[in-house]
């Protein structure tokens, strides 16, 4: 997969000395995110690959839990220690009890600064990527904001961390030489959900904030959950039907909603399909949109650009629907359909329906 | 840097930065390089929202608007096209040591600049977007909101009400699974969700204005830099260490062949549950309970 | 408030930078208008650049001027639809030496460059903004123009219309009727990346050297047209362009054409490997002498493709439009430093100017090839096809006899063109461009 860094090629590091400060920092982190108590699955997904990490480096692995007084929070401990976490390091304040950007930026820079982590892994959503920003320039240390790939370089303990370069098919691989922790941020999705063992247990180091309510400028007078009804559900959608820009007009994704009704399928598209406003933006699959790991991805007038690809690279199958038998799609695609989209999807459509039909009656006569 | 409320206007920063039009990126289909020669440069369209908000603010507000930028001298056309939208005043900072800045690096030079305009006149709140379509990191204002010691508040979708006189301000933050409504002090550092607002359109006395405005260009010393060792590449923890193309996966697609469109379908259908013998149980499930979620 | 300039320039091509860094220069005070992004991007051209027309606005241009390359090598092809290419090639080394007077350009670039010199030579140049319309007074006089911006009235004392083929300004003010479709080719065209080297090894050219590839026949069906292939630093322009009219009556569309142009087999292996990069459709106007509108009026002047000042015959129409920029400005300049106000019967200079320059005297020599063209589908068709026939009949190794080659192929000729056609289409033909 692309989201791995190419270490079969030769990584050119800058000859950057360790600030010797640094050299005893070992370990690596995972910040456990959670809003109004709802976990994001993303600490867990990072716990998975945190957990990989770690191993490479022969460090424990610890999740970071901040949070208010309340019971609920302690046990975000344990089920970290069950995604794979060694240990946890727990802040617990009322203060804390609504994320807030100064409050827990200074519990986070307290740990950092007080257990001395090389590795700090955060999720690429709205609450990590504010902490990670003005945390990273509270410890004034590298941050590489959205990576789709993680790996340690043992022999200098050095994070490698990649991600698509701008505007292109390209990918990169970022290094910090001189600081720590080595911070990352990582999307939603990007790294698969690990098993969750529920006999693993972990120890739990307890720290203090140090903060008063009287010092956290910033109070959150309310919060309005989203109404997630009628929202499409993508992230987490095990079948998707998505176009691009081949689908040429707006009207044509009809065809790909007729698709999707017939599979249960959630509708995706790329960007400049979103951006024209053919669907509605929370569609977009890629680095700037959703990423998404289905059973099944069909993509119909989608050519396959990193952007795009490493949104969805994460299914297990996938098919295209191109007229291009070059498309670079095909290079991480299962099966290609090469023709036009606009006669090719209707086909299909037909198909599937007969196929479940037959396949639903079967299951009648089975059950 | 007190000074009576009342007399003086507000004081508003927007961050902005002038990026490639990704949309004309192209790829060097032999060599593999990203071709950027030739390609427009516009504001980051993420810039703009923070842009509208500031000069709506100025509109409700006895406010002044400054844009500032930080990038090489072309940069001086986005500030331009600013100054026409309404912004009062544009500063480039620029300077051959910023080359090669990350993050870090770049937010110590803004935040200084900033620091600098402060100084002449107090400033309230700096705006940046969301994030750069092609640094795409969405730290920059994080970072200049840390090396300000001002409160940061991210994502922000609306202010709802802000009083200069007070130094209060209330928004709304798109968080996860909803809405914090934030209650905050100036001066802040804000950064605009995208979609926000609309940018207005130019009036012919803007355009006039900016096509005559002296972009003033601040080097390191009027930037208020003393230690070099914290900007450009020497400031820059992280660094690019590798450009690679993503490997195809070891199998490329296989190619349905068939007649028809509907011959085609059927083969695709026909390999696809044969090669992956548990689809076709895992699909009938799914729609199961798609059913019985109706 | 509004504000006030001796001279207003719509549009930022050729001639309108002409036209604005001429007067610029002399010191009047100048605004340009140009609705594009920035000046270039709603542009199309081929594109070649005269250096001869440039020179006398700008010397030094060579010195500064983004060019791609000068050329050294023309290539005349005649195709048909599928296979077959016969032509020519003329290359000279002279072309080699500087200076050159021929090169290869990206108006993109090209555009914004000379838009900069404007700027420098003191003129006020606004971008992204649309005239919609003239402001005159009650005589009739053009004192200003509308844009469609809030506060878009502008004051002059002069209008110079440059805003390209169409004109919808000059078109709404009355001062000139819509592009009749016989009058106008539209041509499209794409810019096809390659690698520098890939470029000059596969057209036998140095660095900075360039060829020029320009092709008529069967390629355009038989309509009246022609296609080219010029080499960039490091991409190719490749374009065709058909007259209007006969597009619409053949239901073909101009991106058919230039598919299979870029499918046939002479031309195939020259882009193999390209990528596109930008597309464009454009229209040229090409009605030659016989379709020019009115040049000026009181407070008005128009120029380059806005006037139709395009060269058909030769794809010549950016050195016409910097030339009649050039002379507009020097008819303005000449008599603001006499202090004459900018009636119509003062503003005759510039058509005088116009006649004693060879933009008239080319659009005068070729003024009936466009009816001429028109009217003899077998300039483009027929004949082309029937050289690739007699090409390949003589080049065929078969066994058959020369002469007997050559009666087939006259017989050919015959069936396809009666003899007496084929004089008199000769002789239009020679009456036509001599
Ligand atoms: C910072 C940054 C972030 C980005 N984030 C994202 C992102 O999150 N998501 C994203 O998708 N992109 C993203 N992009 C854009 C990305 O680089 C590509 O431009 C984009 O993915 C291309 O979308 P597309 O495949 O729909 O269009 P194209 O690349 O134009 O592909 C269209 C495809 O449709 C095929 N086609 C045309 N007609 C037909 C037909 N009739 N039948 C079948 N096939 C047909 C063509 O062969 C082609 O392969 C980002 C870019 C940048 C610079
Ligand atoms: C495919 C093609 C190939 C060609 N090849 C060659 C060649 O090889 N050599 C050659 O010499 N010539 C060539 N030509 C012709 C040449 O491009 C034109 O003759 C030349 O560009 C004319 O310049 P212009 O300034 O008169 O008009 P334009 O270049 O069309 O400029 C008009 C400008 O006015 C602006 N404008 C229009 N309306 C308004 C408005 N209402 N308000 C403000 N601005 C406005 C437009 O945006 C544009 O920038 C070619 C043309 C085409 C289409
Ligand atoms: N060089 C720069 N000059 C001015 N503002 C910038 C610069 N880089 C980033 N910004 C601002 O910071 C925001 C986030 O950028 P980034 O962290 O690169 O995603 C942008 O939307 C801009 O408002």
């Amino acid at each position: 997969m692309s989201d791995a860094p190419d270490t079969a090629r030769q990584i050119k590091k800058p000859k950057r000395a360790l600030d010797p400060k640094y050299a005893n920092y070992r370990g690596v982190w995972v910040y456990v995110e959670h809003e109004h108590g709802y976990v994001h699955p993303v600490s867990w997904e990072l716990l998975g690959k945190g957990r990989q990490l770690a191993d490479k480096l022969q460090v424990p692995l610890a999740g970071i839990v901040l949070g208010g007084t309340d019971a609920g929070i302690r046990a975000l401990c344990d089920e970290a220690a069950r995604h794979g976490a060694d240990l946890c390091y727990l802040v617990q304040d009322d203060v804390l009890h609504d994320y807030r950007n100064q409050a827990y930026t200074k519990g986070m820079a307290d740990l950092v600064e007080r257990f001395q982590p090389e590795v700090l892994l955060l999720g690429a959503t709205t609450q990590g990527r504010d902490l990670a920003g003005s945390l990273a320039s509270t410890l004034l240390t590298g941050l590489t904001a959205d990576c789709t790939g993680l790996d340690i370089d043992a022999s200098d303990r050095t994070l490698l961390s990649s991600r698509p370069t701008f505007g292109g098919s390209l990918m990169c691989t970022i290094v910090n030489m001189a600081t720590r922790p080595q911070m990352a941020t990582v999307r939603p999705r990007v790294m698969p959900m690990p098993q969750r063992d529920p006999a693993r247990t972990g120890e739990v180091i307890e720290h203090a904030l140090g903060l008063s309510e009287a010092e956290v400028v910033t109070k959150v007078v309310d919060f309005i959950p989203d109404a997630q009804a009628d929202k499409p559900q993508l992230a987490f959608a095990d079948f998707i039907v998505a176009g691009g820009r081949g689908m040429a007009k707006p009207e044509n994704f009809g065809l790909l909603f007729d698709l999707a009704k017939e599979l249960g399928a959630e509708v995706g598209a790329s960007r400049p399909a979103a951006h024209a406003k053919w669907v509605e933006a929370d569609r977009q699959v890629g680095q700037s949109g959703k990423t998404v790991r289905p059973k099944l991805y069909i993509a119909a007038g989608i050519s396959g650009a990193v952007q795009h690809r490493v949104g969805m690279e994460g299914a297990d199958i996938i098919v295209a629907i191109n007229n291009d038998e070059k498309a670079p799609i095909l290079d991480f695609s299962n099966y290609a359909l090469i023709g036009n989209a606009m006669e090719l999807l209707p086909a299909l459509t037909e198909a599937f329906r007969e196929r479940i039909a037959a396949a639903k009656a079967k299951r009648g006569v089975v059950a | 840097m007190s000074r009576a409320l009342d007399s003086m206007p507000m004081h508003i920063v927007v961050c902005i930065k002038q990026v490639p039009d990704s949309a004309q990126i192209r790829v060097h289909p032999v060599t593999n390089t990203i071709m950027r020669q030739g390609v427009p440069a516009i504001i980051n369209p993420y810039d703009l929202f923070a842009l509208e908000q500031a000069l709506r603010i100025k509109d409700s507000a006895d406010a002044r608007v400054t844009v500032l930028s930080m990038g090489p001298f072309q940069a001086e056309e986005a500030l331009k096209k600013c100054l026409s939208y309404g912004a009062d005043d544009a500063i480039l900072v620029t300077d051959k040591s910023f080359a090669g800045a990350d993050t870090l690096a770049t937010t110590y030079a803004l935040a200084a600049a900033i620091r600098q305009l402060d100084r002449q006149h107090p400033v309230d709140i700096v705006f940046t977007g969301k994030q750069t379509i092609d640094g795409d990191t969405a730290q920059v204002g994080p970072g200049i909101a840390v090396r300000l010691g001002w409160q940061l508040l991210t994502y922000v979708s609306r202010l709802r009400e802000f009083d200069a006189a007070a130094k209060t301000i209330t928004v709304e933050r798109r968080a996860e699974g909803g809405v914090q409504v934030l209650e905050s002090r100036l001066p802040c550092v804000i950064t605009m969700l995208e979609d926000t607002n609309e940018m207005r359109f130019a009036d012919m006395a803007g355009m006039f204005r900016a096509e005559r405005y002296e972009v003033p260009r601040w080097d390191r010393s009027a930037a208020g830099i003393e230690d070099v060792s914290r900007i450009g590449l020497k400031g820059s923890p992280t660094v690019v260490a590798q450009v690679f193309a993503p490997k195809p996966k070891d199998v490329r697609a296989v190619t349905i062949e068939g007649e028809t469109p509907r011959d085609k379908a059927d083969r695709l259908l026909d390999r696809l549950f044969a090669d992956n013998p548990a689809l076709e149980a895992t699909l009938l499930d799914h729609l199961e309970t798609v059913e019985t979620a109706k | 408030m509004s504000e006030k300039f001796d001279v207003i320039v719509v549009g930022a091509g050729p001639s309108g930078n002409a036209a604005a860094y001429t007067l610029a220069r002399a010191g009047l005070s100048v605004l340009q208008l140009e609705r594009g992004e920035s000046p270039g991007t709603k542009n199309v051209q081929g594109a070649i650049l005269y250096a001869h027309a440039l020179e006398k606005i700008i010397p030094d241009f060579r010195d500064h001027a983004p060019l791609e390359r000068h050329v050294v090598e023309q290539r005349m092809w005649l195709m048909d639809e599928a296979q077959a290419c016969s032509g020519m090639t003329y290359r000279d080394e002279q072309f080699a030496q500087p200076p050159h007077y021929r090169y290869t350009i990206v108006r993109a670039r090209f555009d914004r460059w000379f838009s900069e010199q404007v700027r420098e030579a003191g003129a006020t140049v606004i971008n992204e903004t649309t005239v919609t319309g003239l402001l005159k007074d009650k005589n009739g006089k053009v004192v200003g123009v509308q844009t469609e911006r809030d506060g878009g009235e502008i004051r002059a004392d002069a209008v110079i219309l440059a805003d390209g083929v169409n004109s919808l300004v000059a078109q709404r003010a009355g001062l000139r009727e819509d592009i009749r479709a016989e009058h106008a080719a539209l041509a499209v065209k794409e810019m096809l990346f390659l690698p520098r080297e890939t470029i000059e090894q596969r057209f036998g050219i140095g660095e900075e050297q360039g060829v020029v590839i320009e092709i008529a026949g069967r390629i355009t069906h038989g309509m009246v047209g022609t296609g080219f292939l010029y080499t960039n630093h490091d991409s190719l322009a490749i374009g065709i362009g058909c007259m209007l009219s006969d597009l619409r009556r053949q239901q073909l569309s101009p991106y058919q054409l230039l598919e299979g142009l870029k499918r046939h087999p002479s031309i195939r292996p020259l882009i193999e490997g390209a990528e596109m990069k930008e597309y464009a459709a454009h229209v040229i106007p090409e009605g030659g002498y016989k379709a020019l509108p009115r040049l000026y009026g009181d407070g008005w002047m128009i120029v380059g493709d806005s006037a139709g000042f395009v060269n058909a015959v030769h794809r010549e129409g950016s050195n016409l439009a910097m030339t009649s920029g050039r002379l507009a400005a020097e008819t303005l300049i000449a008599l603001k430093t006499r202090d004459k106000p900018f009636t119509a019967s003062n503003l005759s200079a510039y058509k005088a100017a116009l006649d004693g320059s060879f933009v008239m005297k080319d659009l005068k020599k070729y003024a009936e090839v466009p009816s001429f063209l028109h009217g003899n589908p077998h300039m483009l068709g027929t004949y082309p096809s029937l050289l690739n026939t007699a090409a390949r009949e003589m080049l065929m190794v078969d066994g058959t006899d020369k002469r007997t080659k050559q009666r087939r192929i006259f017989a050919e000729v015959r069936e396809k063109r009666s003899l007496l056609g084929l004089v008199g289409d000769s002789y239009r033909f020679w009456r036509a461009f001599k």
